[in-house]
């Protein structure tokens, strides 16, 4: 089995350049927890004009909401939710400066477009939430903390195992592998 | 008569809930076991994450994935039981502890205002009469991810068995990817809208991958397996051979002018638990 590639987060401009779709990578660094609640109140936020909690230049958001913490942990149980929820609001993200984000599943064209040249999507192993969380060196709330499992947190992760599903060339994990679901133009995938 | 209780019941659902969100039952872990020897490169890899997910959760007693549900239960209850309580109250009891206890995400919340309960409750409950005096409760924590794949669809009769079948292969075609798999499949073919989605949930509760009684429905539930497989949508939807670990079907009459058909999408952990009282 081919080694999974090592790569810090934030990404820099040299991995967001190398990483292709279906590559095998070890996520380690700082990325934000964020799934519909919070990517709802970013997005409003930006529509007000009014400043956001968090800065996006560079951001990676976990699509992800945890378990809470049981005594002695660091957090709880902390795997991947299904990105295409996002998909609406992630253009928006990445045009203020997102440049990687963590979840399951496929994206929308409108994702894969908005992603070419400047971001980067990894699919983390859904179902794997205890394997991931053991993956968490420290979590804190950063925004939003009565969203409550949806609040934002900025987490420190090591070594947490993903794959590039949709790379900044266009290149789409999902779509290599499933061509009978290029046609589907519902949206649900 | 024999008289249950509320202590009792709030007791067992709330043992329940921990134990099902830690522990995946031992014939998932075997397929899932099978399915990665079979596997290579991408797809072996994340079968082997999902392995060692379980074991990890289930050594440490904590959820193996953060999705720890809507808790679903099925109540069968014996017409010689006499309840001293309200059943429903006992087993939202149980959830509230069992969620609160045991560290669960609390996941359920009012539908259009998004505001949580905060305490997972409330329980969707299905009851059942049977003949004798015990109480049977089976509970299985049904995450989202794949639950929002499931799909419904009201057939015309001239539709026909093809028709279902192919309503079953789309369902994973275009919802699989999203729902963790290798996914279940759960299928109620029959009965009334509401019957035959429930018919569906059913059939999660059935040991993985043990053929239906009907040699019709299981010579379905193999080819229709086999052809799910052939997607080449994989493990986490990132290609390979497994895709679906199981199709369950069940069947029941319907109307002259219908042909309901309901598929229950189930991820790869298929957490339930079980006890008589």
């Amino acid at each position: 089995m081919t080694e999974a590639r090592q790569i810090t987060l934030p990404l820099t401009e040299a991995a967001l350049q190398s990483l292709r779709a279906g590559d095998m990578v070890e996520l380690s660094g700082v990325l934000y927890t964020a799934r519909d609640a919070a990517h709802a109140r970013l997005c409003r936020l930006l529509d007000e004009g009014r400043p956001l909690p968090i800065d996006l230049k560079g951001v990676c958001l976990y699509y992800a909401g945890p378990c809470p913490a049981a005594p002695g942990e660091v957090l709880g149980s902390c795997g991947p939710t299904t990105s295409s929820r996002m998909d609406a609001y992630t253009p928006r993200l990445v045009d203020e400066g997102q440049t990687a984000m963590i979840g399951k599943g496929k994206r929308s064209p409108a994702v894969t477009e908005a992603l070419r040249g400047r971001a980067v999507y990894f699919a983390a192993p859904g179902g794997a939430g205890y394997l991931i969380a053991q993956c968490i060196r420290s979590s804190e709330v950063a925004a939003f903390p009565e969203l409550g499992t949806e609040a934002i947190r900025r987490l420190t992760v090591e070594r947490l195992p993903a794959v590039v599903a949709v790379d900044a060339f266009g290149g789409d994990v999902y779509r290599q592998k499933d061509p009978a679901c290029q046609r589907s133009p519902d949206g649900l995938l | 008569m024999r008289d249950i209780g509320f202590d009792e019941i709030a007791g067992a659902v709330a043992q329940m809930c921990t134990a099902a969100c830690c522990s995946l039952p031992q014939d998932v872990l075997d397929a899932l076991q099978r399915a990665q020897s079979a596997e290579e490169g991408r797809a072996a890899w994340m079968l082997e994450l999902l392995l060692k997910n379980a074991r990890m959760a289930a050594d440490a007693r904590r959820p193996c994935c953060q999705d720890t549900g809507m808790a679903v239960v099925l109540a069968d209850l014996g017409r010689d039981v006499h309840l001293t309580c309200d059943l429903y109250e006992a087993v939202n009891e149980g959830v509230r502890r069992g969620y609160g206890e045991g560290w669960l995400r609390k996941s359920v919340l009012t539908p259009l205002t998004r505001e949580n309960t905060k305490d997972n409750t409330p329980a969707v409950v299905h009851l059942r009469l049977t003949a004798g005096d015990r109480l049977r409760l089976t509970l299985m924590p049904k995450g989202f991810g794949s639950e929002n794949r499931s799909r419904l669809a009201m057939l015309n009769p001239s539709d026909g068995q093809a028709g279902v079948e192919a309503f079953i292969l789309e369902t994973a075609r275009l919802g699989a990817a999203s729902a963790c798999p290798p996914v279940v499949l759960g299928v109620g073919v029959g009965g009334t809208f509401e019957g035959c989605a429930l018919l569906a949930k059913r059939q999660l509760a059935r040991p993985l991958g043990q053929p239906s009684d009907d040699p019709l429905l299981a010579d379905m539930e193999r080819r229709l397996l086999e052809e799910i497989n052939a997607l080449g949508i994989g493990p986490g939807g990132l290609g390979g051979k497994t895709t679906a670990l199981a199709v369950h079907i069940a069947q029941t009459p319907t109307h002259i002018a219908g042909l309901p058909v309901a598929v229950n999408v189930q991820c790869h952990a298929m957490r339930h638990q079980e006890v008589v009282l």
